[in-house]
């Protein structure tokens, strides 16, 4: 079909087809940019909500002590960070070539993520234990519970799956069969888990505290 | 999602029945793998909205065959009420998600778009066959929720809460059926994302050399921004999927408001809201329309500059208009929702913004119009279903003007004329749009050409039914007939309806008989069909310079692009058309580029 001509007009440009139009990004890390628009429209959907039933009701209780509640959190927080700025560095080195520390950090990055889970498990097991539900809590509207565990519930599968993510993601830097930027990709996916958290956060929990007023 | 993606270089034509036709990755078998999903969805659909008729046009006449075909659901040879409202609910779920969903964009946008913009497949293979697979597995959660013991869900469509939300002691259909309903929507969210992410990712690096955004046909637009509808859509409504599930087993309250009584006994809930899965449900739900009917009107487009062997008329308000229609479904949500209760300033707003849709959708219908005008039209199949789609979406589409003014709407919401509007305007012209694509790739899809004159028959019968279905229905609606009602003969000012809805039955019977037309056509052509040529539309883009059917990776070479999708009737061209991959040379001198 194409004869041998040579003047091919616009071609040099970067939307002019032919080539990726995005220095430096793959596909696949496209890809990890759409599902985490798509993913983070989920978690909008869940914190909308909150926010419509939490502006609705009457009685949104605030139960969450300093102690242990806001400075649990605020230690998970602190390992969720830490994990990020472990990740980083995963990142950093895996493209200098180093796959040793790369591994390495990304090893940590799961100690983080796993840290955040076990205080995780344990802050729910200790809500239950005083009674707290997804219908029912002993401070107030039910719904409390309910968007609690939803939504820290759904972070939590998050946290889990990306640990599982990176740990396939080391092994298969170890086994050397990650392509170009998987470790970055990963890394993509893991902070924006963290920025998640980051909403969570303040949201569920600091807007919660009491105070001791009432 | 993550590691599961293989990388979009080629892949080896694979070898074997099960690599080839079941879990392929080659775009084109898993673009008609959608397309016979949706078609078997179509008829399933069909038969149910034969039955509503049935029943509503005779809601007093038992037929013996009905007992045969359901001995529970209609014993003594009339449906019962439950079982009509079922066959409601599943119709409207089966056609919105199975067929206007999944034909458009999975069928026809997956076998198309890489071939149009010059691609060897997707940027994702792998993922590409996840998404059909889960696809079906959410067509196999819905025919399992419409046979499921204790029936199947009967709270419409849209599975508003409470009654949605509470379980068996809702009453029938609320069990395990709605769960698998449930279940089914979610399912179906995941594919759509992995779907959606795929084409995006395809359109913005996967084109070939020379294919700028401005040279890629108006299918590929459409495509394109129905993938960013669902990527933003879809996941909002398995949050609210999600949040629905929990209310029903663990427990949770989100849609269940307090001091709610069902069947005289209080319901153990309290603290949630309906209206806020009103919210999430229609911030996917306006957009669904948008996902429905984009690739028919880029499909259309296509068509229609073909057979009017003329350049679309303005390509690139074309482009913007698509771009507007899909960003402003995103700000209309709430027109669906004008009597759940809102303040009459957002009702305000949300008017003014529904009714700013009209204005691009206004300028694709003048543009559809100045394409045709002066051209040497072709009447074929494929552009008789492309210009019955205009006159359909745009015959239903001021029904719309009506519905989005909040005062009116409050008037005629749940009516008739809201049936007859979205069918028209979203429903048939959708199906208008597979219908033309269906006629119009059909040649380059399996190498054969549909009959000519079956498919006029099967046209022109079609277009007179629907317009004879759903014409009417605006009427009816506006006299009051409320939709969802099993039997509305019992009222008083409904009884002056009652020669029209049986008219419009007969109108729905004779429709759904001329798709019989098509099946045998399909049938005929798949056996003893005239074998197509390479081009036989002599259309401009990418898919006609392939074999037929195009073979594996689409391309011996990769293609270069020269000219804008729709170079037809070129001055002083040697044909009458100028393909996207000729060179540059191909248009006379002196001539003034089109794109």
């Amino acid at each position: 079909m194409s004869e041998t001509e040579t003047n091919v007009e616009t071609t040099t440009s970067l939307w002019g087809g032919g080539v990726t139009p995005y220095k430096g990004i793959s596909h696949i890390k496209l890809g990890m940019w759409l599902f985490i628009i798509s993913d983070a429209l989920t978690f909008s959907a869940l914190l909308f909500g909150y926010a419509y039933l939490r502006n609705a009701s009457p009685n949104w209780p605030d139960p969450f002590k300093f102690f242990p509640s806001i400075l649990v959190s605020t230690l998970m927080t602190f390992c969720l960070l830490t994990s990020s700025l472990t990740m980083v560095l995963a990142v950093h080195h895996s493209q200098h070539g180093d796959r040793a520390k790369a591994f390495k950090w990304i090893l940590a990055t799961m100690l983080g993520g796993m840290a955040f889970l076990v205080l995780h498990a344990n802050e729910w097991r200790e809500l239950i234990h005083h009674g707290m539900t997804t219908f029912s809590n002993p401070w107030g509207d039910s719904m409390f519970g309910a968007t609690f565990f939803t939504i820290t519930g759904l972070h939590m599968t998050h946290v889990l799956s990306g640990v599982i993510y990176l740990g396939v993601v080391a092994w298969r830097l170890e086994r050397r069969k990650t392509f170009d930027d998987e470790v970055e990709v990963a890394g993509l996916y893991w902070h924006f888990v963290d920025l998640v958290w980051m909403f969570v956060f303040p949201l569920l929990y600091l807007m919660s505290v009491d105070m001791g007023g009432n | 999602m993550s590691e599961a993606t293989a990388h979009h270089d080629a892949h080896a034509a694979p070898t074997g029945f099960v690599r080839r036709y079941l879990f392929s990755m080659d775009h084109k078998v898993i673009g008609i793998q959608y397309w016979i999903l949706a078609l078997v969805a179509v008829f399933i659909g069909m038969a149910l909205s034969f039955l509503m008729r049935l029943q509503i046009a005779y809601p007093d006449t038992p037929f013996a065959f009905l007992e045969a075909l359901f001995p529970k659901g209609a014993e003594g040879g009339q449906l019962t009420p439950e079982f009509y409202l079922s066959m409601v609910t599943m119709h409207g779920t089966i056609m919105v998600f199975f067929v206007l969903t999944t034909a458009p964009q999975g069928g026809f946008g997956n076998w198309g778009l890489p071939i149009q913009i010059g691609a060897r497949d997707m940027a994702f293979p792998f993922l590409n066959m996840m998404s059909f697979w889960v696809t079906f597995l959410a067509f196999v959660a819905i025919i399992i929720a419409l046979f499921f013991a204790g029936g199947a869900p009967l709270g419409g469509w849209t599975g508003y809460p409470p009654l949605s939300a509470l379980g068996p002691e809702a009453g029938p259909g609320q069990g395990w059926g709605m769960t698998w309903w449930i279940i089914s929507i979610a399912l179906f969210c995941v594919a759509s994302l992995i779907g959606s992410l795929n084409f995006i990712v395809t359109t913005l690096v996967l084109r070939c050399k020379g294919m700028t955004l401005m040279r890629m046909p108006l299918t590929c637009w459409g495509w394109f921004t129905t993938a960013i509808l669902s990527l933003l859509s879809f996941p909002v409504l398995l949050g609210a999927g999600v949040l629905l599930l929990l209310d029903r087993h663990a427990g949770t309250s989100f849609f269940l408001p307090s001091n709610l009584v069902v069947g005289g006994k209080p319901v153990d809930h309290s603290g949630g809201s309906p209206i806020l899965f009103q919210h999430l449900f229609w911030f996917f739900g306006h957009p669904e329309v948008y996902i429905a009917i984009l690739p028919g009107m880029g499909a259309v487009s296509q068509i229609i500059a073909t057979c009017a062997r003329k350049p679309i008329f303005g390509y690139r308000a074309m482009v913007y208009a698509i771009f507007a229609i899909g960003g402003l479904g995103f700000f209309v949500w709430g027109h669906h929702m004008f009597i759940s209760g809102m303040n009459p300033y957002t009702a305000v707003a949300f008017s003014v913004l529904t009714l700013t849709i009209g204005v691009p959708s206004a300028v694709k219908t003048i543009n559809w119009l100045g394409t045709i005008w002066g051209g040497k039209i072709r009447f074929n199949t494929p552009m008789l279903f492309s210009l019955g789609f205009v006159s359909v979406f745009v015959s239903g589409g001021l029904g719309g003007i009506f519905l989005g003014q909040s005062s009116v709407d409050l008037f005629l919401h749940d009516t008739y004329f809201v049936v007859g509007h979205f069918h028209l305007t979203m429903g048939v012209s959708a199906i208008f749009g597979i219908f033309a694509g269906t006629y119009y790739w059909f040649p380059k899809m399996f190498g054969r050409m549909m009959h000519e004159g079956m498919g006029k028959a099967h046209f022109f019968i079609s277009l007179i039914g629907v317009y004879l279905i759903f014409i009417p229905m605006h009427t009816i609606g506006m006299g009051g007939a409320p939709r969802r009602y099993y039997d509305s003969t019992s009222f008083k000012y409904l009884e002056d309806i009652i020669s029209m809805n049986s008219m419009i039955t007969w109108a729905a019977f004779i429709t759904i008989g001329a798709q019989a037309i098509f099946v045998v056509n399909l049938i005929w052509t798949m056996l003893a069909g005239k074998k197509a040529s390479d081009n036989p539309w002599e259309a401009t883009t990418l898919e006609w310079i392939c074999a037929t059917p195009p073979v594996h990776l689409n391309f011996d070479e990769d293609p270069v692009v020269h000219h804008g999708p729709y170079e037809y009737s070129v001055p002083g061209a040697e044909k009458d058309y100028i393909m996207q991959t000729d060179p540059p040379s191909a248009v006379p001198a002196g001539t003034p580029a089109q794109h």
